[in-house]
């Protein structure tokens, strides 16, 4: 019996030594480590490119340091959530991570991000940062959480062959919808087997659907879907109804895809990988960032591009003042709240962001530049053909509510957009459903009709 | 006291690793837990709020129908229907057939679900395998999993699933005593007869438990639907197991979404209490 108890100890005792073993160093003990955590796919390895040199140079900088990137392989919904889920937990929360800005605010709230105001105060390039820019950083207390990469714009891209096939004088800038509607009619005449104007509908294609597509729409409207003074949610508004029925329109008169197709979430790869170097289509509404899919070495690289795409400004309804509409998005690098080493992670992600690593993710991946060096590089200038137009959709951007109650009522938008599309409800009816759905989520309280 | 001592382990084990889950899952869902904001790691305690939304929730009457068709249709009727047949059919056919016919059944279940789930969207997809077959052949191409995401689910299912019911089904043919068929052949009963009377009421028991691991698990199906419709189109192939995923992953109610994954629980455990009676009544 004896024996057997000092069998088991000793059993005990090993399986503790090797458990020991499995726990990570001591941090005092001089090697210590930061975790960065952030998104890579096929097509989107800007972001590892630039964290590795970032990482080179941060620990031949900072001896006894190690770097250690996580990449995430996962589209944008998904990389969303398991970053939130790597966050709830202190031990598995990445202390560097790339985070999405319409996500800052609630995942502040949710407590994962440090406030960074006082190391900020302390790094001499956060003047060169974009006023704009800096807000998408903030949270609802008016510190600052998040320091943005990059940010985007949205515009119609198109094809000038097609276009010119069609006869529609170059280069193209629609006044108003009912521009776009008559030449895409015009296209479709000329070339039937051509998708004449697409634009994205349904939650296949998320927040793609939104952002490159129905708040184009009801931002040019003069409608919103939140209202900042009274912060409550719009409901009822001419505006939405307004914009189903374009969708409607489009989609009901062949000018865009097949529902079918729309429905699909890769259809973004058809349309950047096939159909534009195709002239298969005539135009959409993409990010700014288009030309990273093209440009040498991006995922359906192009040499045609800077001659074949065009690019105009998406309308207001009725070519109402301010006469364009965009929207804006882009991520940013933010430290872990429970992070063990906050000064370590804060200077590893300045490295990160420094001119040189900012230059070069910007020019690669085909951002807005959000630092004054690197908007008055001419490399930057030079990147593409496009970045002063897109640029300049700055002065028109809009941002997205961002509140944690956003992603439901993004979803409900898009379901009001598929309902439309695959003819299932009409856009009163759908633009109805949307109205309760609001409700159901914030409550009738929180919702305005305007 | 001491008899017990062996099956502490495992009992251990249950506990920790079943009835915990069971038991957390019912307790964050009367909270308001989520994966962001302000209640990701501070959730409050809300009651049946959860429950009570979900009642008026009209996408929940849908999945709700849409998880008994694919449960009964693929699991119930499809699985077990024709794993029985094919088993039946097997006995009679010649080695190489029965061989054959087999190895192409297993190697579906063989597959790792996730691959068996682009397999069967590479099949269905617009420009997939089916629509190529049915060109040939001069059929304009349809949309399967737009206009009919639940057939080509349930479908995809039973093409995955099959195999399970067939070797059960095998096996319990086997202990059906052959004096029994031949007896019965003597008196003159036919192929039929021979299979309501004789067989089936033989392997009772192999069919109560063959339907309650397949409904089960066809319960639990979530990773064939995800990747072949994810839901849609306009929530038409949402399962329970999908809407679950859907409020908690992406909407980041997780209080909310497992609120929904106790519903899929409960019915489960319903499901399983009647087979397991069922399978208690026949043995005298």
């Amino acid at each position: 019996m004896l024996r057997r108890a000092s069998r088991t100890l000793s059993l005990l005792a090993a399986a503790t030594l090797v458990l020991a073993a499995c726990t990570p160093a001591d941090p005092a003990g001089g090697n210590k480590t930061i975790k960065v955590a952030y998104q890579k796919t096929d097509s989107f390895t800007a972001l590892d490119s630039m964290l590795q040199d970032a990482k080179k140079e941060f620990e031949a900088a900072n001896k006894g340091v190690t770097v250690e990137l996580q990449p995430i392989q996962a589209n944008d919904d998904d990389y969303g959530t398991k970053l939130a889920l790597a966050l709830r937990s202190p031990s598995t929360a990445p202390d560097v991570f790339y985070e999405d800005t319409f996500k800052v605010r609630s995942d502040v709230d949710a407590g994962y991000l440090l406030n960074l105001d006082s190391r900020l105060a302390g790094w001499g390039d956060w003047g060169k940062f974009d006023a704009g820019a800096k807000e998408a950083g903030k949270a609802d207390d008016g510190g600052t959480y998040a320091v943005p990469l990059g940010t985007d714009t949205r515009a119609i891209w198109y094809n000038k062959k097609v276009l010119a096939a069609a006869g529609i004088s170059l280069p193209w800038r629609p006044a108003s919808w009912q521009d776009i509607l008559d030449t895409a009619r015009k296209v479709k005449a000329a070339e039937p087997d051509v998708i004449p104007f697409n634009m994205y509908a349904g939650k296949g294609t998320g927040e793609g659907t939104v952002m490159q597509g129905f708040y184009e729409l009801l931002y040019g409207t003069g409608a919103a879907l939140y209202d900042q003074d009274s912060k409550k949610w719009v409901v009822g508004s001419t505006g939405f109804k307004d914009s189903l029925t374009f969708l409607d329109t489009l989609y009901k008169e062949h000018l865009a895809v097949a529902p079918a197709d729309a429905l699909d979430p890769n259809i973004w790869k058809k349309v950047f990988g096939e159909w534009f170097p195709k002239a298969k289509l005539g135009a959409t509404v993409e990010g700014s960032y288009a030309p990273s899919f093209w440009q040498a070495g991006g995922s359906y690289a192009w040499p045609g591009y800077p001659q074949d795409m065009g690019v105009a400004p998406f309308p207001t309804e009725s070519g109402g003042a301010p006469g364009a509409v965009s929207m804006s998005g882009g991520w940013t690098l933010a430290v872990g709240a429970d992070t063990k080493q906050p000064d370590l992670a804060f200077n590893f992600l300045t490295t990160a962001l420094n001119a040189r690593n900012s230059l070069k993710f910007t020019v690669a991946s085909s951002q807005i530049a959000v630092r004054s060096d690197v908007a008055a590089d001419a490399g930057y200038q030079s990147a593409n053909p496009f970045v002063k137009d897109v640029s300049g959709l700055v002065s028109v951007t809009r941002f997205r509510p961002a509140t944690s109650d956003y992603p439901r009522i993004s979803a409900a938008v898009q379901e009001a957009t598929e309902a439309v599309i695959t003819g299932k409800r009409t856009p009163e009816q759908a633009a109805a459903d949307y109205d309760a759905a609001v409700a159901g989520i914030v409550g009738a309280d929180k919702t305005i009709r305007k | 006291m001491v008899r017990y001592l062996p099956v502490l382990p495992a009992a251990v084990l249950l506990l920790v690793f079943l009835a915990g889950p069971v038991l957390w899952a019912f307790h964050a869902s009367m909270t308001n837990v989520g994966l962001t904001g302000r209640h990701a790691r501070n959730p409050e305690w809300v009651g049946l709020e959860n429950y009570q939304r979900l009642v008026q929730d009209p996408v929940f009457p849908l999945s709700l129908g849409l998880t008994v068709l694919f449960v009964a249709g693929s699991a119930v009727l499809g699985q077990n229907v024709l794993g029985l047949a094919l088993a039946v059919l097997m006995r009679r056919a010649r080695p190489a057939v029965s061989a054959t016919v087999g190895t192409a059944v297993v190697a579906a279940w063989v597959l790792p679900e996730i691959v068996a789930a682009f397999a069967a969207y590479a099949f269905f997809s617009r420009d997939g395998t089916l629509n190529q077959l049915l060109g040939r052949l001069g059929q304009p191409e349809t949309d399967w999993l737009y206009t009919v995401p639940m057939a080509a689910v349930v479908l995809a299912n039973v093409w995955r699933g099959t195999a399970f019911s067939m070797l059960v089904y095998r096996a319990a043919l086997n202990g059906v005593p052959a004096e029994l068929t031949e007896a019965a052949q003597m008196d003159g009963a036919g192929a039929w007869q021979r299979l309501a009377y004789i067989t089936l009421p033989v392997i009772r028991g192999s069919i109560a438990t063959n339907l309650m691991l397949v409904t089960l698990q066809t319960l639990a199906v979530f990773t064939l639907i995800w990747v072949m419709t994810a839901g849609g189109p306009a929530n038409g192939s949402t399962t329970l197991p999908v809407l679950a995923y859907q409020e908690a992953f992406k909407f980041g109610d997780i209080g909310y979404g497992t609120a929904v994954a106790t519903v899929l629980i409960v019915i489960g455990g319903v499901f399983g209490a009647a087979y397991l009676r069922l399978l208690r009544e026949q043995r005298p």
